[in-house]
């Protein structure tokens, strides 16, 4: 019974290594990354209550946004994930110069990415939307959208973007570092998971936002 | 392996030089007990204050008719010695914020958390000490803008803890919904920012620094409990982090995440349509209701914990009492929606989270099942902390059993927002949680100050509290029943409720002993940190960890080696060992009846 729990102690775990045979960094990371996923997931939850409550009906994507503009900022911010892969594959073989490259590549799509959300935002915006609804007049009132509509999309994609600005600092922190030798392997592997998962939310807004029609 | 050789570089970071200079030693130290009683403290001091504001509120419902000239210098909150409506709903709400926030996940869960993780998984400090001291240093300007909501405009917000819009969402709507509710919601982002690293630290410390031998299942149930708050605050606060986002759109910028449309305030339609309040109360709530199992988890941790070294018995079913934690944990994310039955769900809705409400009851009862049997014929030993973790055992019982009531779809539309729920939660989460702190208190009160509390002012302290916590809650039972309304200035401006003022003037009394009872804990606590009897090493003879440190555990927590554990927290009273406990680092196999199972 009691001294069952007395048994030799190399039948329990030696100590120092995880459950999960990962550093306390890399769980570290892990979880503040479950954290921040429940975060987008309130978001994304409120503003699908708020889209299904809506008295007014949700407007069909197709007219406000240019889809195709969109499948292409989804497509460089995939490929950026691809670089970061390998990036971290490279580093972890011990090719620092080959992590670093593909760091700067990814760091480019981010940029691209960004670029394309800014030229977006200021495209919706000369549409009349406003983070407090359609102006007036404007083409967007004219399509009859709800307010949540702006709304969610501005804290939506405006969040998800602070989200890549973290990301591309924390990227830019990790080039210059690999570039002086200073990061671990798993310093770019870290960075790594941080960018996967900034780049899977997109994939959520993209699906849930965008793509989903009324 | 390279894990091996990373972990050893760890253990010998953490174990660097201690600081030498007084401000890195005790203001920005990165030491986890010193962080630990920071924590602490601060929240002592919180609770001075929400106490104070609960004191004011029972003046108010036992004597609204009196005058007070004495409180004038309040000048927002009396004219002419008669208390403002409005400054009774900030002296609720930020009663509420404060204790729940600030105190009760505060103390139990950041300071203890803090305190006794390293020493009971046998770890130089937590995995990351500098996220560790900069979580309190987020957490105490979380604490000073809290505070100086009072002072600023028209006052502290005053909507309820629960913030609820439109009161929270229209900044027009009460005095306390103009800078007071802005305040609320930065001061709660930097306390979520402040928990979030705290719950990053325990969840990695717990998983990853265990000291050789250490397996899960060999945990004492403080650091159980320690663990899956740290989960819950993780998994939970996103929720209110989104909603105070929206909340802060919303006040701000002018979005309609939470105002309906058509709502009519002064006279006038406001500017905004489509939002739903619904939303935020679901937010709220996802968070909410986990959000008061991290109060009351520790609590049931520190009982385990005291209840073995003072029974001298192991604990009873330690299996079924970790099992119970873990249902108790994922039951709480599926219940959110028994606070709002009648705030409009659907009824089948309504059924189901009911039926998740009772289902707490059953891992609840293993809990207290359990704990009795650990009493059962043992020769308890009646010191401070044995009487707290009995006084736990006893709130649980008494606040959980109205919880059952509370939880039924129909009897709620009668309770709600009752006087019966505000008993009911200061019985069971507010006390539970309190005493656990008051117990841990008592008992590791060596591990952060090398000295002993004073053993007699801490029974007179508890049978003080003890009496008066019933004597203050348990006719709020009966007041509740008979209809009186939560959050209200004047009951008495009902015909129906004027027979209970005497009640309510019962309950002011108790509630003044009790807040003034409370001074012996704060004499009892400076006095014995500074004058109090020197403590060994292992003063209650107890079998965990932590009692193989010195008292007080100096910077690395053990002078030489991190020993290794060979066995449970539990081993009391074994048969064939020398002495009435054997230490968690004892390697030897104990007498042939034990070693054979």
């Amino acid at each position: 019974m009691s001294a069952s729990h007395a048994v030799s102690a190399d039948a329990h775990w030696g100590g120092g290594v995880s459950p999960f045979a990962a550093s306390w960094q890399k769980t570290m990371m892990w979880i503040f990354i479950v954290t921040d996923a429940l975060l987008f997931s309130a978001l994304l939850c409120g503003y699908g209550y708020l889209r299904m409550i809506s008295p007014v009906p949700w407007p069909e994507t197709t007219e406000v946004f240019s889809i195709p503009f969109i499948a292409f900022m989804t497509f460089v911010l995939i490929t950026s994930s691809m670089f970061m892969g390998t990036a971290v594959t490279a580093a972890r073989l011990g090719d620092m110069k080959k992590a670093r490259n593909n760091v700067v590549l990814t760091i480019l799509g981010g940029l691209v990415f960004l670029g394309c959300q800014a030229y977006e935002w200021s495209h919706i915006i000369h549409e009349g939307a406003r983070l407090t609804g359609a102006l007036p007049g404007s083409e967007l009132a004219h399509l009859g959208v709800p307010p949540q509509f702006p709304s969610s999309f501005f804290l939506l994609t405006g969040f998800h973007g602070s989200h890549v600005i973290s990301g591309l600092v924390i990227l830019i922190i990790t080039a210059t570092r690999t570039s002086m030798g200073k990061t671990p392997p798993q310093g770019v592997e870290m960075a790594g998971l941080y960018w996967h998962f900034v780049d899977l939310v997109w994939v959520f807004i993209f699906t849930l936002f965008y793509l989903l029609p009324s | 392996m390279a894990h091996a050789e990373t972990h050893a570089a760890e253990a010998h970071g953490h174990a660097d030089h201690a600081p030498q200079s007084f401000i890195w030693k005790y203001v920005f130290s990165k030491d986890h007990k010193v962080i630990g009683i920071q924590y602490y403290v601060t929240a002592m001091f919180m609770a001075l204050i929400a106490g104070l504001l609960a004191m004011t509120i029972r003046l108010q419902l036992a004597w609204p008719e009196k005058t007070f000239p004495s409180l004038n210098f309040l000048t927002k909150g009396y004219t002419d010695g008669v208390m403002n409506p409005e400054f009774y709903a900030m002296l609720f709400t930020m009663h509420g914020t404060i204790m729940v926030f600030f105190v009760l996940s505060t103390a139990p869960v950041s300071g203890f958390g803090n305190m006794l993780i390293p020493l009971q998984v046998g770890a130089r400090d937590m995995a990351f000490p500098f996220l560790n001291g900069l979580s309190f240093w987020t957490f105490l300007p979380g604490c000073i803008v809290i505070l100086s909501s009072f002072f600023v405009g028209a006052g502290a917000a005053a909507g309820g803890w629960t913030s609820y819009p439109p009161l929270s969402a229209l900044r027009s709507a009460v005095p306390g919904s103009e800078m007071g509710q802005t305040l609320w919601i930065i001061g709660m982002v930097f306390f979520i920012a402040s928990f979030t690293m705290g719950g990053l630290n325990f969840v990695t410390t717990i998983l990853n620094m265990r000291t050789k031998g250490l397996s899960m299942m060999r945990m004492p149930m403080t650091l159980w409990a320690m663990f899956l708050v740290a989960v819950l605050g993780l998994l939970s606060f996103p929720a209110l982090t989104a909603a105070s986002l929206m909340l802060l759109f919303d006040r701000h910028f002018g979005t309609s995440f939470f105002i309906p449309s058509g709502l009519v305030l002064s006279g006038q339609v406001v500017n905004h349509q489509g939002g739903s309040p619904l939303l935020w109360q679901h937010l709220f709530w996802f968070l909410g209701h986990p959000e008061v199992y991290i109060l009351m988890l520790p609590a049931l941790g520190f009982t385990s914990d005291i209840m073995v070294a003072f029974c001298r018995k192991p604990i009873f079913g330690y299996k079924a009492m970790v099992g119970a934690m873990l249902a108790i944990s994922g039951l709480s994310f599926v219940v959110w929606g028994h606070h709002m039955f009648v705030s409009g769900m659907s009824p089948y809705l309504g059924m189901a989270f009911a039926v998740g409400t009772m289902l707490i009851a059953v891992p609840s009862a293993v809990k207290t099942f359990n704990w009795l049997a650990t009493l059962w014929r043992s020769r308890i030993i009646f010191k401070t902390p044995m009487l707290w973790a009995m006084g736990v055992v006893s709130l649980f019982i008494s606040g959980g059993l109205s919880g059952i009531w509370l939880g039924q779809t129909a009897l709620d539309i009668h309770f709600h927002d009752t006087y019966f729920v505000v008993a009911h939660f200061h019985l069971i989460m507010a006390g539970a949680a309190l005493f656990g702190v008051f117990g841990a208190t008592a008992f590791w009160f060596p591990k952060m100050f090398g000295r002993m509390m004073n053993d007699t002012l801490g029974k007179i302290h508890f049978w003080f509290t003890f009496l008066a916590y019933y004597c203050t809650f348990f006719p709020m039972h009966y007041i509740g029943l008979a209809g009186h309304m939560r959050r209200i200035y004047d009951p008495y401006q009902y015909e129906f409720l004027k027979n209970l003022q005497p009640i309510n003037q019962f309950i002011t009394i108790s509630a003044f002993i009790l807040g003034a009872s409370q001074i012996l804990f704060f004499i009892n606590y400076f006095w014995s940190a500074f004058r109090g009897e020197k403590a060994t090493d292992n003063p209650w003879n107890a079998a965990g960890l932590e009692w193989t440190t010195p008292s007080p555990p100096g910077h690395g927590n053990w002078p030489g080696e991190i020993p290794e554990v060979h066995r449970w927290p539990f081993d009391y009273s074994v048969p064939g060992a020398e002495k009435d406990f054997v230490l968690q680092t004892d390697p030897a196999p104990i007498g042939d009846k034990a070693g054979s199972h």
